[in-house]
């Protein structure tokens, strides 16, 4: 009857997002007075499995399989499939990502399971299980009762404050059966970003927009961002000009991020865009026209020429360490 | 080639989000209705490959009568006929049931939509059409070119993006750069009026889930302007007040 968190790796390592999902994974497990399982996919270090513990998990099915190592949202719904049945699982947590969407899609279809995308809240369950989700791209909010027996919700970032405390899961080996129809698709080139920071992963986002000029004018950017160990984004105006690459550009038709902290240089903030950010938990905004929109969706602003402030900035983040 | 593309009819990217009937109804008064965005590139995508190889483009659309505008305006930018299914989808499993049942009856080559709706977000109907339908999906897919019975694609993944070759028949969730948006002529437009739309009714799907209400975020706080001779400040405030650095 355990809640079944399925997570995702990254070289072995549990991505912070998913982490965030076993922490609400094991929340909805004591409201429904239950356990919290972990379900993780292909070569992971045991530490880190183990670490799913910190966040309330207290097994972990592992499928070790090399097959299961790359990305493969058919496989990984037909063995979380598997999981849900052994375990007898009523509840399925899966953090929101494009693998998150495509694994939670299929296993609903498998299961026969509602699923909710888009989770901001844990689910209230005394008069039946209802759950909030952001809709609208953030624009507005919508409660969802889940009628089915078995249940798919899919979180998005920042649902829950994850706080790391101390317990050890406990790590079974799970070996399912996999099949051939899933593994047909040949896989090609892979082409990674440079940076090595994901941008749905990111803590801290610096991101330009038309205000930076041109292409060659990001290193006081890139400066900042670095100084401060966050990750680059773009507006889509920049990125449909090439001055960035297309997986930077951040918005309503781009990546949705919910950064605890995003700072925006020279972006106005159409609609669209801050569709993009406003998951965020603190905004940013530094912009030389006083009047920018981007200033009403903000925390704290600067008005004034970026390529005077970022050095700044920099410098006196520099300064604090 | 048989493409089907499936549409959402979404308000406007613009558009100012309020609701009605005690929260339970979108305010769609002054509210602009178009064609999903990604949706509107998968369609753009499906006109070439059908110019580049034959074949023919059918649009198919889950929702009520007030979307036969965006229908016509996908006749008008080059699919060949058009499907309504007569609903008011309560979830995309309800809409995931629908194209699957449609698409169950005649043997499309591809299957493709947007990544996600830009109104609910979910990014699950490809998924679940896929499954239903006992077929490959694959999203979101910025890059698609066909030769024979197969698809070569390019798709986001975290950080990057990968190359995929798969076999058809396969259920595709599409985003930009995979084609431009086609804005319809006048031949288009005079054309699209005749081409057929057929409405059906739906078929009955499981009750999986039910909104009960919207509603709408708490209003943001003033921003605190910091002066730009005073930039450093910031970096404090982020620290002491903020504490996100």
């Amino acid at each position: 009857m355990s809640v079944l968190i399925f997570v995702e790796l990254d070289n072995g390592s549990v991505k912070k997002t998913s982490l965030e999902a076993v922490a609400y994974g094991a929340e909805v497990a004591k409201l429904t007075g239950t356990t919290a399982t972990v379900l993780a996919l292909g070569a992971a270090e045991t530490s880190a499995l183990e670490q799913t513990g910190n966040f309330g998990a207290t097994k972990v099915l592992h499928v070790s399989d090399e097959k299961l190592s790359h990305e493969n949202s058919l496989a990984y719904a037909d063995v979380l499939a598997q999981a849900v049945q052994q375990e007898n699982s009523k509840v399925i947590i899966i953090s929101k990502s494009g693998l998150g969407d495509a694994v939670a899609a299929r296993a609903s279809a498998k299961l026969k399971a509602g699923i909710v995308s888009g989770v901001t809240e844990l689910p209230v369950i005394d008069n039946g299980f209802s759950v909030k989700r952001s809709i609208y791209t953030g624009k507005a909010f919508s409660t969802v009762e889940v009628k089915s027996d078995i249940k798919i919700l899919v979180v998005k970032k920042n649902a829950i404050e994850a706080l790391e405390g101390t317990g050890i899961a406990k790590i079974e080996s799970f070996t399912p059966t996999l099949r051939d129809s899933d593994f047909l698709a040949s896989v090609g080139q892979i082409e990674k970003a440079s940076s090595e920071l994901s941008l749905t992963e990111a803590d801290i986002i610096v991101s330009g927009g038309r205000g930076m000029k041109g292409p060659d004018n990001w290193q006081p950017l890139l400066d900042f961002a670095h100084a401060l160990g966050a990750a680059t984004g773009c507006s889509k105006p920049v990125s449909d000009l090439d001055w960035r690459p297309h997986h930077e550009h951040i918005g309503q038709t781009g990546i949705k991020v919910a950064p605890n902290l995003y700072i925006a240089c020279g972006i106005s903030g159409a609609i669209q865009h801050l569709a993009g950010v406003n998951g965020s938990k603190y905004i940013v905004v530094i912009n030389k026209d006083p009047e920018a929109p981007f200033f009403k969706a903000a925390d704290y602003g600067i008005v004034g020429d970026i390529f005077d402030v970022l050095p700044k900035l920099t410098k006196a983040v520099q300064d604090l360490k | 080639m048989k493409i089907l593309v499936c549409i959402t009819n979404v308000p406007d990217t613009t558009a100012k989000i309020t609701f009605t009937d005690n929260d339970t109804k979108l305010n769609k008064a002054g509210v602009q209705f178009i064609i999903g965005p990604y949706d509107d590139y998968a369609l753009a995508r499906a006109v070439e490959l059908k110019e580049q190889l034959g074949g023919s483009v059918t649009v198919l659309h889950v929702g009520e009568a007030e979307a036969d505008p965006q229908i016509r305006k996908a006749l008008a930018i080059g699919a060949d006929d058009a499907i309504r299914i007569n609903a008011d989808p309560v979830d995309s499993y309800f809409t995931a049931a629908q194209i699957a049942h449609i698409a169950s009856e005649n043997k499309y080559d591809l299957i493709l939509m947007g990544r996600e709706s830009i109104d609910f977000n979910s990014g699950v109907v490809h998924g679940l059409v896929g499954e239903m339908l006992g077929i490959p999906s694959y999203s979101p897919v910025m890059k698609l070119e066909i030769s024979g019975t197969t698809a070569t694609l390019a798709r986001e993944i975290d950080g990057g993006k990968e190359t995929l070759t798969a076999e058809l028949p396969l259920v595709l969730g599409c985003q930009e750069p995979i084609s431009e948006w086609k804005i319809p002529n006048m031949r288009g437009i005079m054309t699209a009026r005749t081409k057929p739309l057929v409405v059906v009714e739906p078929v009955s799907v499981e009750e999986m889930t039910i909104p009960e209400q919207y509603s709408l975020p708490a209003p943001k706080g003033a921003c605190r302007m910091i002066p730009a001779s005073e930039a450093e400040t910031l970096i404090k405030l982020l620290r002491t007040e903020a504490k996100v650095i």
